[in-house]
This record gives C-alpha cells, sequence and structure tokens, in this order.
C-alpha cells in the first residue's frame, strides 16, 4: 500500500504558502471557497491513488490527532 | 392516433378456472404484466413449465416510464425472443452533452465497444419494450406453450400455504379463487402482494420531485443526450432530454420538494417550462406528463415461503442510471433456471434462498450507485453544492474533472462475488469473468458466444478437453468446446483466458460463471454444479 507522505515534503514551504494566500487575495469567501474546491480535485487527480487519497482525507479529519 | 399503450393487448376472457368448484392448482402464477412478470412468465413456458399471468390492466405500461435498457437485458432478451426487435426499434446515440448555468461545459462520444453482439444500451420506450414481449407470449401460445396472460384479473387476496399459495382473484365478471406451486410477485412499487402479507420495504425517500414528459417534436433535434445543472430555466435544479424512437422526447425536469403537483402537471404550466428549454419556436406535442418522487429501499428478502418478490415489488431505485426494469429482468434472468430445477426436483429448496440473497447484493448495488448520482445532481449541503460545482467548472477545461461529473451511470450486471453458488476461483484468469460474474459476450467468427450459452448449465471448454456432457444428481451440463481461434478478434482470450494457456468454464443457465479451472478436472466440477444447485 502506497504511504501519504507526512514529513515535510514542499520544496519551498514559505513561498507555496504566499503563492496559496495570494491566489485568495481580493477572493469574496463564495470565490475562495470555490476555488479551495477546485484545489482539492486538482490536486487529487494528481494524487490519483487511492490508498493515498484515502489516508489524505483522514489524515485532514484530524482523526488520530 | 391511438397510441399502443391505450390499446388492449390482452382483453379480459372468461377462464375455465372460474367455473370449477374447487381451485385450480397451477405451477406458477405470477402476478403483474409488466416487463419483470412478462419476462420471468416468457422464461418458464420456454422451459416448458406452465405459467399463468394476472394482471389488472389489459394494456402495456401506461407512458413510456422506462425508456433507457442496458446490454444484459438485450443479451436476456434474446435469449427470451425479443433482443432483435428491441434492438431494431430503439434508438442508439453516442454523443452525451453536459451543460451548467448557461454554457456547455463539455461533450462525449461513447465510442461503442466492439466484440459484442448488443449495444451498451438503447432507448425504447417501456411500452414497445413489453409489447414485445406481450407479442412473444402470444407466439409461445401458437407453438403450444402453456402460458396465459389474463387481464382485468386482479389480485385481491394472497393465502400462504407451506407448499401452496392460495389466490382471490376479481374480474369483471365477479371474483375466484386459483392456487399455484409457486407465486411469483411482479405486481409492482406499490406491490399489493406485498402489502397482503404485512412486508417491509425499508429505505429513504429522496425530497425531491421530478416532471417527466415525453413530447413528440418534429424538429431536427440530434440524437444526444442532454443534460443540464444548474440551467436558467430550471434556477438549482437540473434537466435532461434524451432521444426515443417516433420522434419522442424524454424530458426530466427536477421541481424541488415543495411544489403543488396538480398545479405543475397542468399542461398550461408544463409547456412555458418545456418552451424555456427547447427555444420558443420548436414546435411539439405533449405525449405523456407525470410527477414522481423517487424513492430508493428494498425488501429485506425476496423470498417468503412459496412467495418470490421480482422487479419494483422487491426493490426501487431513483431513476439515475437506469436501473430499475434493468435490474427487474435480471431478477427474473436469476429466478427462473432456479424455480425450474425446484420444481423438477432436481435441486432443493433453499435454491430459491440464493435468489434472494444475490439479488439483494444487486439490488444493493444498484441503490447505491444511484444514490450516488442523485446526490451528485441534487447535492444535500453547501459544501457538496460546492464541491460539484468545483467538478463541473473544471470539466469545461480539464478532462481529468469529467469522470467524477455523474448524472446517471450506465447500469451494469452485478458479479456475485460471494455467492454460496459459487466455487474458488482456479484459473489465474481476468478479473471480468471470475466466478459470480455475468459472462461477457465474445465474437465467433459470424456467430456470438452468449446465445451459445442460453438457457442450460454449460461447460465452457476453451482449448481444453472434457466429456461431451455430464450429468450431476439429475443436472445435465453440455460442453461448448472451443479455442482461441475460434476468434481472430482475440476478445475471447481476452474476456476468458487473460495468461492463462486454456480453461473449463462452469456456466450457469443465465449466464453467470460458477466455477472455474485451467483444465478438466471431474471430481472439482461434480462438485462446483453441486455447489450452484445448493446442494453444497
Ligand atoms: C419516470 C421513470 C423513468 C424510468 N426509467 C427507467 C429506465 O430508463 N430504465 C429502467 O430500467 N427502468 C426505468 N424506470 C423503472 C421502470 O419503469 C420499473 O422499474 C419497471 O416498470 C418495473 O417493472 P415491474 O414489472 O417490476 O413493475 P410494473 O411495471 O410496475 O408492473 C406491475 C404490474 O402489476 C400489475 N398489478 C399491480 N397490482 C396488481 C394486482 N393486485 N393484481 C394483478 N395485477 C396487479 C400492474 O397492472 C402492472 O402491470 C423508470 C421509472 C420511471 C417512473
Amino acid at each position: 500500500m502506497a504511504d501519504l507522505i507526512l514529513t515535510p515534503n514542499i520544496d519551498d514551504a514559505d513561498d507555496f504558502f504566499a503563492d496559496l494566500l495570494a491566489t485568495h487575495e481580493g477572493l469574496e469567501k463564495g470565490e475562495s471557497d470555490a476555488l479551495n474546491a477546485r484545489l482539492v480535485l486538482v490536486l487529487a487527480n494528481h494524487i490519483g491513488n487511492s490508498d493515498v487519497l484515502k489516508q489524505a482525507l483522514h489524515t485532514a479529519a484530524l482523526k488520530d490527532a | 392516433m391511438n397510441k399502443i399503450f391505450e390499446v388492449p393487448l390482452y382483453a379480459y376472457e372468461r377462464s375455465p378456472d372460474q367455473d370449477t368448484a374447487t381451485p385450480v392448482r397451477h405451477k406458477v402464477i405470477v402476478i403483474g404484466a409488466g416487463p419483470i412478470g412478462l419476462a420471468a412468465a416468457i422464461d418458464l413456458a420456454q422451459q416448458g413449465i406452465q405459467v399463468v399471468v394476472l394482471d389488472d390492466n389489459d394494456k402495456v405500461s401506461f407512458g413510456s416510464r422506462a425508456i433507457c435498457f442496458s446490454q444484459r437485458t438485450l443479451d436476456i432478451a434474446d435469449r427470451l425472443g425479443g433482443g432483435r426487435q428491441m434492438v431494431d426499434t430503439g434508438v442508439q446515440w453516442n454523443t452525451g452533452k453536459v451543460f451548467f448555468d448557461d454554457r456547455k461545459v463539455y461533450e462525449f462520444n461513447l465510442q461503442p465497444e466492439t466484440g459484442y453482439a448488443n449495444p451498451a444500451f438503447i432507448n425504447l420506450q417501456q411500452y414497445y419494450f413489453e409489447q414485445i414481449l406481450v407479442d412473444r407470449v402470444h407466439e409461445l401460445q401458437d407453438q403450444g406453450a402453456s402460458i396465459e396472460i389474463r387481464g382485468r384479473n386482479k389480485v385481491a387476496a394472497v393465502g400462504t400455504h407451506d407448499d401452496f399459495v392460495k389466490l382471490e382473484v376479481e374480474t369483471p365478471e365477479g371474483p375466484y379463487n386459483i392456487e399455484a406451486d409457486w407465486l411469483i410477485a411482479c405486481d409492482g412499487a406499490q406491490s399489493p402482494t406485498r402489502r397482503m402479507l404485512g412486508l417491509d420495504f425499508e429505505g429513504r425517500v429522496f425530497e425531491d420531485n421530478f416532471l417527466i414528459a415525453d413530447v413528440v417534436m418534429e424538429a431536427d433535434f440530434p440524437t444526444e443526450r442532454w443534460f443540464w445543472f444548474d440551467p436558467p430555466f430550471n434556477r438549482g435544479q437540473s434537466a435532461l432530454l434524451h432521444k426515443q424512437p417516433d420522434n419522442v422526447w424524454r424530458i426530466d425536469l427536477q421541481l424541488g420538494w415543495d411544489i403543488d403537483k396538480d398545479y405543475e402537471k397542468q399542461p398550461e404550466n408544463v409547456i412555458p417550462r418545456l418552451k424555456a428549454m427547447l427555444g420558443e419556436d420548436v414546435a411539439f406535442d405533449l405525449e405523456w406528463v407525470s410527477i414522481y418522487t423517487f424513492q430508493c429501499r428494498r425488501m429485506e428478502r425476496f423470498r417468503h415461503g412459496r412467495v418470490l418478490f421480482a422487479g419494483d415489488s422487491a426493490h426501487q431505485v431513483s431513476p439515475f442510471g437506469a436501473r430499475g426494469a434493468n435490474s427487474g429482468v435480471q431478477d427474473a434472468d436469476n429466478l427462473c433456471w432456479k424455480l425450474k430445477l425446484v420444481l423438477e426436483g432436481k435441486a432443493p429448496e433453499i435454491l430459491l434462498d440464493s435468489y434472494s440473497r444475490e439479488r439483494v447484493q444487486a439490488a444493493d448495488e444498484n441503490i447505491a450507485r444511484s444514490t450516488s448520482s442523485t446526490e451528485f445532481i441534487t447535492p444535500k449541503s453547501e459544501m457538496s453544492r460546492l464541491l460539484r460545482d468545483a467538478v463541473l467548472d473544471l470539466s469545461e477545461h480539464y478532462e481529468f474533472a469529467r469522470p467524477l461529473v455523474n448524472s446517471g451511470r450506465l447500469s451494469v450486471p452485478c458479479t456475485y462475488h460471494d455467492s454460496s453458488l459459487n466455487s474458488a476461483d482456479a484459473l489465474d484468469g481476468p478479473d471480468m469473468t471470475r466466478p459470480g460474474s455475468a459472462c461477457p459476450d465474445a465474437p465467433l467468427g459470424d456467430a456470438f458466444l452468449l446465445p451459445k450459452l442460453a438457457g442450460k448449465f454449460t461447460l465452457l471448454t476453451i482449448d481444453a478437453d472434457a466429456p461431451d456432457s455430464i450429468e450431476e444428481d439429475g443436472v445435465e451440463v453440455t460442453r461448448l468446446a472451443l479455442s482461441v481461434k475460434d476468434d481472430l478478434t482475440l476478445e475471447l482470450k481476452r474476456r476468458y483466458l487473460g495468461k492463462a494457456r486454456s480453461g473449463v468454464y462452469l456456466i450457469r443457465p443465465d449466464q453467470h460463471v460458477a466455477a472455474r479451472r485451467d483444465t478438466y478436472e471431474e471430481n472439482a466440477f461434480r462438485q462446483a454444479i453441486r455447489r450452484a444447485t445448493g446442494k453444497e
């Protein structure tokens, strides 16, 4: 079973986070929510593997945290 | 012009059963001459079992209701007689368009898969489907088969006994009683039989109403399926346009929960809605309008002693994905060979419990699939709607999102993967033909495989030796000897062997795989036959 990466893995964490905020800048709440929803789908498709996706959903729900 | 659904096809006639002092006992009585009752009766009669169908009406389905019939249904109809005619009468389409808000987000092309005798599905009015089956009943009668449909025979009471069922039937000339060794209740979603026996029907109602209209258009509309999410002419709801034969178009408009059904059904209120959808200048006639509240539910078990439930009486699904009639026809297909063996004393009655188990599994699968479609079409929460809309917005620009769009999935047969009738898989073969699967068709030169597997137990050997026939405890199995060379397109190999060099399949009369191995081994197959007939 493929494992979800839960150790730091983003090339440049600060840059990414700044880009994420910048993408949302100036958007209404509804538009931002829609953007997040699209982002989830884009990333999920990139991952593809259903084991990893299941673990990601579980992790995001903070079930074991 | 009289529509076919306005013409009595099996008018009331007095039966000698109405004039006997004691009730006449029949082998099998089927209640309901809908698609499922007709399929079951034909199946039994073709196999030499005496059957009487009772229906409180004398015509085919009023209005079209089901319009989409799947490949599996057509394969079964081929065996019952009528499949060819359904395909010839029906409409095939392969372009679908998806609209969101005021724009087309994408279109898709379903390329027909090759190597199957029947198309993946056809659109055909339910009344034609039933009419073809009624014609087949008459043809069987002409050939001397013991099958009859008694129109305007309404079952008013059902009395169950250990080894028979007694019915009270109302006719225009008064009531009479009859009996049957076995009763198949195909009396629809409101099943009076189910109610009279006080049986459960659990599930959920979707809080939504749909306006279903069949319109006749002379206009040159393309033969495509159009689905709208949240269109300007039906804000916040969905709409579907689908082609049927004779220039009839099916329109489904979602209306929401809080509506006045009688008001919405009036032509003066329906027509403006349709004009907003089709365009002001498109000329059309309204053939049939109805409003439905869809439900998903099933009985806990489909067998209650000598009473067997099949079709909508046993389970109901929302119509997205066309699973009602399609799954009901498969119920009949699953049931009839088992009932025949039991009636002939060649299998124990418990074989019929496997009918219930296998078809309950199928019903659950169908309910789950159609529920996913319903939830995509009608998001239940703000977040479901947000995610749904995100899928649709992305699908306009990116192919990856399109498989997530769910406006109804094609109905495919259930694989009874853990059925007690299966033997353990002993072939390193393809997943699509593992025990429990419905056999996929394959080309054999000018012919096809499935018609050769019809209605009896078959030992299919592919490049393997085996005896021409085996008999195990009264059950006869005939060999069908093939070689991968019989199919130059290699679909037979791809679908039945995969990496294996040879294969031997035990195939049930309903064309589901019961067992498979790489070579014939007598003991293993004898045991597999016993398992497949409820003896192990
Ligand atoms: C709008 C709509 C669209 C649909 N689209 C599709 C689709 O595309 N594909 C699909 O597969 N399914 C579809 N369905 C579902 C499909 O119509 C049903 O699943 C199918 O008709 C069920 O067949 P049946 O024989 O079980 O019951 P029915 O067709 O309901 O027949 C029951 C019969 O029993 C008779 N009966 C009832 N009570 C008695 C009694 N007391 N005595 C004697 N006779 C009695 C009735 O007269 C009737 O003839 C759709 C349904 C609707 C409403």
